[in-house]
């Protein structure tokens, strides 16, 4: 099997791997270098589990081949905590109940995130509708949905965000 | 004596009757009377079943006391999700 | 086994109060380990060439080609789980074997026939592909009545209705419950309706697919790594189906994605380990989407006739039903907990219900959340609300008119204790959702649910380390933050900090065994026994102090952390703190310690009522949900937040299978939605914020009140948003899911008849 060479930036990192053809970005993320936080619900993307940034954009890894990322800057929810200090969203996430089995924690922060540094005060519908491609099952969305606003609220540096 | 209710179709194995007065100090004991009085119930509640005592359901522990004014159903085995 | 009952006890100091868990940042953060996110040295990837027909003899499986191929490490079929006398004794495990690996016939479409391990999936896949099965495709049924009907497809020559009988039949068991004259009743009654329900079967719709990683050794012994809801069910099992002795095989619950009962039973465990004992190698088995919904455990699907009957001032007089569960290639379709869940919300004088089990050509059923109840309370109170409407009665009136009550008889036959249903009724009654004004083409609907609730058998471990914190081991895998209500519940009992209690899920290797975790068992009985180990360790720091204090064990307490003299005539000490103790555990008498062991009994049932109101699009059929109310009697919840949680995910599953989710199946028999794409279940903008409000009526056979939470949520929402759009549109829908086209057709075939 003929394998391609690839560079790319993943997490501001310089990072060189070989693919197969056929392996997706998010296999070679699991399975080669070993970054297991993107999760795989489905592999045909409808769960949004495997959501990464690339070039600033929400992808599906598991819709994106391995070799398409050379030369691009990939984002994943390994990236998103600086050290010890959490992202808000996540500290949020974690103070509002936002996640149950966790699952798909990860894809809805990555996604999250990008829609606040695009959209800083989005509406509720707003939300929903930008994370209408990641499911979860365990919580219902009430609490994912509310973790995001009262995250907004505080990147926004309103201090009454409850 | 407890006054011991088989769920309705369990009667079947028993010819009929739904009700058992026994005289036993805890499940355990309460089953095996049970099989012995009528013997065709026996393969069942070997299988397993629920106790349910005065409204509590028991799946397992066979030592759980019976008092003698103590309500008794036997209930087909259950599980949850 | 005398608890210390205190179910009135008020003054709660981190039960209640939980703010974060203590797995919480490794999940927000990517760290923690799923199922499939373990790798080993050398480790093969698997995979599972499945069935693509409903019902067909296999003929022959030639396995040459794909072993010939370079990169497989090892084939597996049937042959290589060969019968052994313990296995043979327990049909249920037999059944299990069969499902794990057919055996002669294939029974649905997705059946697991063969397994490749190679040297990377991608090999694995091509392998399947050079595996030459030759079926003789047999007639096959998929539908509950068609299966029940005379001259069906015979799935297994050897089921009789009950174990008695001489015809083959697909009806594995009739259930019958109930009490009372039920003729009678229908004769007093003023009003009586009788209807036909069908449910569609739901699947789980966990987001992690089945996952594992298993490595079986030269010397015989084996780990598995899995998600699972129950670890030393996995051994257990595995050890059974492959011959090996339990003690052999050590087996580790990954963190898991979500189960919802679906993760209680065994699928691809006994594969993964027949190859890694063949190959000598771990092997990692991954299911894919497609393979979680054609082979694993959705719900029974139903077919549900009710007859109930009231007097013009509301009194149920009686309630009559049948349910026809088909619950796929296996008996166990839960029927007989759909008959005892029916009417258990009420107290009709004479009640009967009637269920069949009946098997088809479909996946096995497997546990999803109240297992059984959803579909039964969809159709109950799809007619109680429609009694309520014909006689002009608020529709929660008239079910608190008849609601089951503490002391009152259960459908199912034995008295209530304390239970909390007239209190959710009146909650919701007083709830502002319940008078908010609602405009064209929409509808209000009420619903409300019962569950019995578990406990198990259940094992824990508390450890008290060298600087005073904590570990607390259990056995029973965190579906949802139960690890948090594990600390909680520990350090409430020994007055120590919420954050210096570790909770860690034990591997089966290091603790009793653990029975699986159900949605409601874990917070009831593995909470239950952190209690009372923490009870006996305090015993062993009391008698610590005693030694250090040269007086008798029973003259020392335990009070805020502390070693304290119970009494003035005790003598004057000054407290001991856990982390003075803990510093002198080994001079003092070695490690301090205290565990539990227990068949927890006396969960408690939980009640719900919840409100809905739904809009429908007359255009479309889309139904929109606008708001919903959940309100749940939680015993006393120990994560408010968390029970919060569980019942919002519950309704919003309840809310996914009464407008969507559905197993569709062509006229081959095989499933055309396997995946999410078509399986669609709900989506962040299907829905609004879901309102809760919990209500406690403590449960007395927890020392806190404690009763399980995780499963009453979900028996509520098919029937209430079947009310809502009956409400809408005047037309009662009595076919679940009411998708768009099904709404449509039901809006042509009775227009607007005002309910
Ligand atoms: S795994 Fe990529 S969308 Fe589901
Ligand atoms: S928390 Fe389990 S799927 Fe979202």
């Amino acid at each position: 099997m003929t394998h391609s060479h690839v560079t790319t930036t993943i997490n501001g990192d310089t990072v060189d791997y070989l693919c197969d053809a056929e392996e997706t970005l998010l296999d070679v993320l699991r399975d080669r270098l070993g970054m297991t936080g993107a999760k795989e619900g489905c592999g045909t993307g409808d769960c949004g589990a495997c959501t990464v940034e690339m070039d600033g954009r929400i992808v599906c890894s598991c819709l994106v081949l391995g070799a398409e990322a050379d030369g691009r800057s990939i984002r994943t929810i390994e990236g998103m905590a600086k050290g010890e200090e959490l992202h808000p969203l996540q500290r949020h996430f974690l103070e509002g109940a936002a996640l149950q089995c966790g699952i798909c924690t990860p894809g809805i922060l990555v996604a999250a995130r990008a829609l606040l540094e695009k959209n800083p005060n989005p509406s509720e519908t707003e939300i929903r509708y930008w994370l209408a491609g990641n499911l979860c099952r365990c919580t219902g969305y009430d609490k994912i949905i509310r973790a995001v606003q009262n995250a907004a609220a505080e990147m926004r540096g309103e201090s009454n965000a409850a | 004596m407890a006054k011991v209710v088989l769920w309705g179709s369990l009667s079947r194995l028993a010819d009929g009757r739904k009700e058992f007065d026994i005289d036993a100090p805890d499940i355990g004991r309460m089953l095996a009377a049970l099989g012995s009085e009528a013997p065709k119930l026996k393969p069942i509640l070997d299988k397993g079943v629920t106790v349910s005592i005065d409204g509590t359901l028991y799946r397992l522990d066979r030592f759980k006391t019976i008092d003698p004014d103590s309500e008794v159903f036997i209930l087909p085995k259950m599980a949850g999700g | 086994m005398p608890l210390d009952h205190n179910p009135d006890k008020k003054d709660f100091k981190v039960v209640g109060h939980v703010k974060t868990r203590p797995d919480g940042v490794d999940k927000v953060t990517g760290r923690a380990k799923f199922g499939a996110d373990m790798f080993a040295p050398g480790m093969l990837h698997a995979k599972i060439l499945r069935s693509p027909h409903a019902h067909a003899r296999i003929k022959s499986i030639d396995t040459s080609k794909a072993e010939a191929l370079p990169g497989v490490k090892a084939v597996v079929t049937a042959a290589d789980f060969p019968d052994n006398p313990d296995l043979l004794a327990n049909e249920e495990l037999v059944n299990i074997r069969y499902n794990v690996m057919a055996r002669g016939k294939v029974l649905y479409d997705g059946h697991a026939v063969a397994a490749v391990a190679a040297v990377n999936p991608r090999v694995a896949r091509q392998a399947l592909k050079l595996i030459e099965v030759d079926y003789e495709v047999l007639p096959h049924v998929v539908d509950v009545e068609l299966a029940m009907a005379p001259g069906a497809p015979i799935l297994h020559e050897d089921l009789r209705t009950n174990g008695e009988g001489d015809e083959p039949t697909n009806v594995a068991r009739t259930i019958e419950i109930g009490h009372g004259d039920i003729d009678a009743g229908f004769k007093e009654a003023d009003f009586i309706v009788e209807r036909t329900f069908t449910a569609g079967a739901a699947h789980q719709g966990y987001i992690e697919p089945h996952a594992c990683l298993a490595n079986v050794s030269g010397d015989g012994s084996g780990e598995i790594w899995c998600c699972t809801q129950g670890h030393f069910m996995v051994r257990d099992f595995c050890a059974q189906i492959c011959g090996m002795e339990v003690s052999k095989l050590r087996v580790t619950a990954s963190e898991i994605g979500g189960g919802f009962g679906g993760k209680t039973t065994i699928f691809i465990e006994p594969v993964a380990l027949a190859l890694s004992r063949k190959t000598g190698r771990p092997v990692k088995l991954v299911m894919t989407r497609d393979e979680v919904f054609r082979a694993t455990g959705p719900t029974a699907s139903s077919s549900t006739h009710i007859k109930m009957g009231c007097t013009k001032d509301g009194v149920i007089t009686a309630a009559y039903a049948e349910l026809h569960y088909q619950g796929g290639a296996f008996p166990g379709a839960p029927s007989d907990m759909g008959a005892m869940t029916a009417f258990a919300c009420y107290q009709p004088k004479a009640v009967k219900a009637l269920g069949w089990d009946v098997v088809t050509n479909r996946p096995k059923q497997a546990a999803y959340r109240a297992p059984g109840a959803p579909m039964a309370a969809f159709a109950v109170e799809s007619v109680v609300s429609e009694l309520a409407a014909k006689i002009g009665m608020d529709p929660i009136d008239f079910r608190l008119k008849n609601a089951a009550t503490s002391g009152s008889r259960s459908s199912y036959g034995p008295t209530y204790s304390d239970i909390g249903l007239v209190e959710t009724l009146e909650a919701a009654k007083a709830h502002p959702n319940y008078s908010i004004p609602l405009g064209p083409n929409q509808g209000r609907g009420v619903a409300s649910g019962f569950w019995f609730n578990f406990g198990g058998q259940t094992a824990v471990s508390l450890n008290v380390n060298i600087d005073g914190s904590v570990a607390l081991s259990v056995g029973t895998p965190d579906i949802g933050g139960s690890r948090a209500s594990m600390c909680a519940m520990a350090a409430e009992e020994l007055g120590i900090p919420y954050e210096n209690v570790q909770t860690i899920i034990a591997d089966t290797g290091s603790l009793g065994y653990n029975d699986v975790t159900d949605g409601s068992r874990v917070t009831f009985a593995s909470g239950l026994a952190t209690i009372e180990a923490a009870r006996n360790a305090k015993k062993v720091l009391c008698a610590r102090a005693a030694k250090i204090w040269g007086i008798p064990e029973d003259a020392v307490k335990w009070e805020d952390g502390c070693a304290i003299p119970a009494g003035p005539n005790a003598g004057e000490f000054p407290p001991l703190s856990i982390k003075e103790l803990a510093a002198q555990a080994g001079e003092t008498g070695g490690p301090i310690a205290g565990h539990y062991e227990i068949s927890a009994d006396g969960a408690g049932p939980s009640f719900a009522t919840h409100i809905v109101d739904a809009e429908v699009d007359r255009e479309t059929g889309r139904i929109t949900i606008l708001r919903y109310l959940i309100v749940q009697d939680a015993g006393k919840a120990v994560s408010p937040t968390y029970v919060e949680g569980q019942m919002q995910g519950g309704a919003v599953q309840g809310i996914g299978w009464a407008l969507n989710e559905e197993y569709i199946y062509n006229d081959k028999g095989l499933l055309e939605n396997p995946g999410f794409l078509d399986y669609r279940i709900p989506v962040a903008s299907d829905l609004p914020m879901i309102d809760t409000q919990i209500v406690e009526v403590p449960n007395p056979g927890h020392p806190y009140g404690v009763r399980g939470v995780g499963e009453t949520s979900i028996v509520p929402p098919l029937g209430a948003v079947a009310n809502a759009v009956a409400a809408a549109t005047g037309t009662r829908p009595q076919e679940l899911p009411v998708s768009p086209p099904r709404l449509l057709k039901l809006m042509k075939d009775q227009p607007l008849a005002a309910e």
